[in-house]
């Protein structure tokens, strides 16, 4: 994935600073709880709920079965629309396509349609390294890109920003990459989005090659879908003379009548829409109407081998609508940086270890950034079981196992760190195992009651930092059952 | 009718109260009650912490002491839904793992008599009146697993508003994490401490003087919160209130 994000700390480290941030926290908070409240009713208004759910999940289901079948399909069909199909195995070589097809337009900049596809192989980074500037247009991915800070979330990148941020950022950066914002600008949101839309239309006007993902890929026709609020995006597909699409292969729906069930699950479940304001399809290339070259970017980047894991595999079926970030509570106090990665939240948590693999600090602790309540689950629009494919990336990271890497098999070994966390559950497992050895540990533990600290030592002083202990009892369940004959004897008093 | 009381390891250690409370209650109700000495715990803890194969023996320990029993009953909702949901899931788990059939063919028989207390008053009694008075005002936590694993639903509180002198307030985010989720308390303490806090100050504001759950793992940060930000309210199991009457009130 992308290199921005190398060398961030694990999660619960991260997770710290966020929790400290008042304003942060302020912000998640609202955004969030405005979003979530809208999705519940816009998700209420319709009565077929359920059905589309489990529709989308069985087309998902289906079109990953088959991937290998719908890929070549997709390819022969946007290859007979007049499209060019590339392949690309990981980031590097996706980004060395894009910047090899941009140089051959003699072009040094492009407008590019919010993607999280491009996002994930930090693009704009690697075009900038061989000096082609990439302009976000966007309005949250321009306040990101401005603000020279990451995306926060998957729906709403700048999220973790509030009005008066975003002037400041605006006032103070928009100049340098173009048209700069107005005198005086002030922080309500209509000066702000004029100002934006002042700023971008330059590039709109200007550029030659635009650079865009796809929410869907239908295999049939080979056309490409993206849906959005704004319009910029469709800007960005209609204007330049040269399109670049880059598009995870798990994208694929195999036909239009299929994108009846998404059009309807996706704008619900991400901006509490009943329709996307903007819905653009394209399918190759049309004399004179639109881009006059088309090239498709498809993604691999770890995605077989997340569709090589059984229990893993469901995460491919993601539409990226973010509603369960917006219900997850751990990221609602974490924010999206936390997670390391461009998928925050509890969909990030279970793609970002398995399309990265779960080799360092930061991969390894996303299994455990969740309570495993479930709201993630209960409102995936594919229906999604987020805490299980959680608990089996918490199996893979404490006790290794088989996996797929790059196409090959391999047995992981279990992460470091994980120790005295082993040791303690084999020692519980094993008490647990025999009641009588679990009898005299409960009777140890009631008569040195006294004794307990209220604090705890080790690993236990997380624990007693924000909460009190329990008082222990005078004596266990079991002893009062056995002393009492199931209650029916003299209750007395415990000795 | 006779049932296998499941205490839970938590409980049973730390909560015997609300043991002796679901005796007091189900015999109350006619129930004959057995604790089966054998019993440890169900394997959630290492479940749920990715040690799936330190869970195996644990849940072939419960299948073998609770099997013979016409129906086991639980006072919390994570560990029902633990015997419920995921135990045919560790059996799928082996299947695919190409260990056979024996460990789904050993827990398949508790599975389905598993029952959280609520949900053994409501759909197999058929009381949601069971006879219990508490003077006081309370209010609910549905708990994440109670809730969204089990689907308990309106039971706890149908069971509450038939209580006598119990005033019942609606507590605002009520579906909301407490921030406990096991060992998610101590691998990410900051998040859950924090989720901790939002879940009492929403409580202070009802002016009830109990917050009431299903679950004592939940109660127990619930808990061990409210008196660091000496809030003056007190966690209380389900049980406790629904054991409780005028002439013996138990909590």
């Amino acid at each position: 994935m992308s290199g921005t994000f190398v060398g961030m700390p694990a999660f619960p480290k991260a997770a710290h600073e966020a929790v400290g941030n008042q304003t942060l926290r302020a912000n998640l908070r609202h955004a969030t709880h405005t979003i979530r409240a809208k999705r519940a009713n816009a998700v209420a208004e319709v009565s077929d709920w359920a059905e589309l759910r489990e529709a989308g999940k069985r087309i998902k289901d289906h079109t990953l079965r088959h991937l290998d079948r719908y890929l070549v399909q997709l390819e022969e069909s946007v290859t007979a629309a007049g499209g060019i199909v590339h392949w690309a195995a990981d980031a590097d070589e996706a980004n060395r396509i894009v910047a090899g097809l941009v140089k051959e337009t003699g072009e040094s900049e492009v407008v590019k349609v919010k993607s999280m596809a491009t996002q994930e192989i930090g693009l704009n980074e690697a075009l900038e390294a061989e000096g082609i500037r990439a302009y976000e247009t966007d309005l949250a991915e321009l306040i990101v890109q401005l603000g020279k800070d990451r995306p926060s979330h998957i729906l709403v990148p700048a999220i973790h920003r509030n009005r008066g941020e975003i002037r400041e950022i605006f006032a103070r950066e928009m100049s340098e990459w173009g048209r700069p914002a107005p005198e005086g600008l002030t922080d309500t949101p209509a000066e702000l989005a004029d100002a934006a839309r002042l700023h971008l239309r330059e590039k709109f006007l200007r550029a030659k090659v635009g650079v865009s993902g796809a929410n869907f890929m239908v295999a049939e026709t080979g056309t490409l879908v993206v849906v959005e609020s704004e319009g910029n995006g469709r800007m960005c597909l209609t204007l330049p003379e040269t399109l670049i699409s880059v598009v995870g292969i798990e994208k694929i729906v195999p036909t239009w009548r299929d994108l009846e069930v998404f059009l309807q699950t996706l704008p619900r479940s991400s901006t509490a829409e009943r329709m996307n304001p903007y819905t653009s399809t394209w399918t190759g290339t049309t004399d004179g109407d639109g881009p006059r070259t088309f090239h498709l970017v498809l993604l691999d980047n770890g995605r077989t081998d997340t569709l090589a894991d059984e229990v893993g595999r469901q995460a491919l079926r993601c539409i990226r609508c973010s509603a369960c970030l917006n219900v997850c509570p751990v990221y609602e106090r974490a924010g999206g940086h936390a997670y390391g990665s461009v998928y925050p939240g509890p969909i990030g948590a279970i793609l970002s270890p398995q399309l990265r693999g779960t080799g360092s600090e930061i991969d390894a602790s996303l299994p455990y950034a969740s309570s495993l309540c479930g709201a993630c689950y209960e409102v995936c629009p594919v229906a999604i079981d987020i805490p299980e494919v959680l608990v089996h990336l918490r199996e893979r990271v404490v006790q290794g196992g088989p996996v797929t890497r790059e196409g090959n098999k391999v047995v992981l070994k279990p992460a470091k760190g994980h120790g005295a966390e082993r040791a303690a559950m084999r020692a519980a497992r094993w008490a647990f195992s025999r009641p009588g050895a679990l009898r005299a540990g409960q009777r140890l533990a009631s008569r040195t009651r006294r004794l307990h600290p209220r604090t705890l030592p080790g690993p236990g002083k997380a624990w007693s930092a924000s909460r009190d202990l329990p008082a222990l009892p005078a004596e266990p369940f079991r002893d009062w059952w056995q002393r009492t004959n199931g209650g029916t004897g003299d209750e007395g008093t415990a000795k | 009718m006779r049932v296998a009381l499941f205490l839970t390891c938590v409980n049973d250690t730390l909560y015997p109260e609300t043991g002796r409370a679901v005796v007091k209650l189900l015999t109350r109700l006619g129930v004959e009650v057995d604790f089966p000495m054998a019993q440890t715990c169900c394997g959630q803890a290492h479940y749920n912490t990715g040690y799936r194969h330190e869970a195996e023996p644990l849940a072939r320990h419960f299948s073998d002491v609770f099997g013979k029993y016409e129906a086991i009953v639980t006072p919390s909702g994570s560990c029902g839904a633990m015997v419920r949901e995921l135990y045919p899931r560790m059996g799928e788990r082996a299947r695919a793992e190409g260990r056979g059939d024996t460990l789904a063919a050993t827990l398949a028989p508790v599975v389905p008599k598993t029952y959280e207390l609520t949900e053994f008053l409501v759909d197999v009694l058929g009381v949601t009146d069971v006879g219990a008075y508490y003077p006081h005002t309370v209010t609910y936590h549905p708990t994440c697993h109670g809730l969204r694993g089990l689907g308990l639903g309106e039971r706890p509180r149908q069971l509450l508003r038939a209580v006598r002198g119990l005033e019942l307030v609606e507590l605002p985010g009520a579906d909301e994490c407490c921030g406990f989720g096991g060992t998610f308390a101590l691998k990410n303490s900051d998040v859950s401490a924090a989720m901790g806090a939002d879940k009492v100050r929403n409580a202070e504001s009802t002016g009830a003087e109990v917050l009431c759950a299903a679950d004592n793992s939940c109660l127990m940060h619930i808990g061990g919160t409210m008196t660091r930000l000496r809030t003056g309210m007190r966690p209380v199991h389900i049980a406790e209130i629904l054991a409780s009457t005028e002439e013996e009130p138990t909590a």
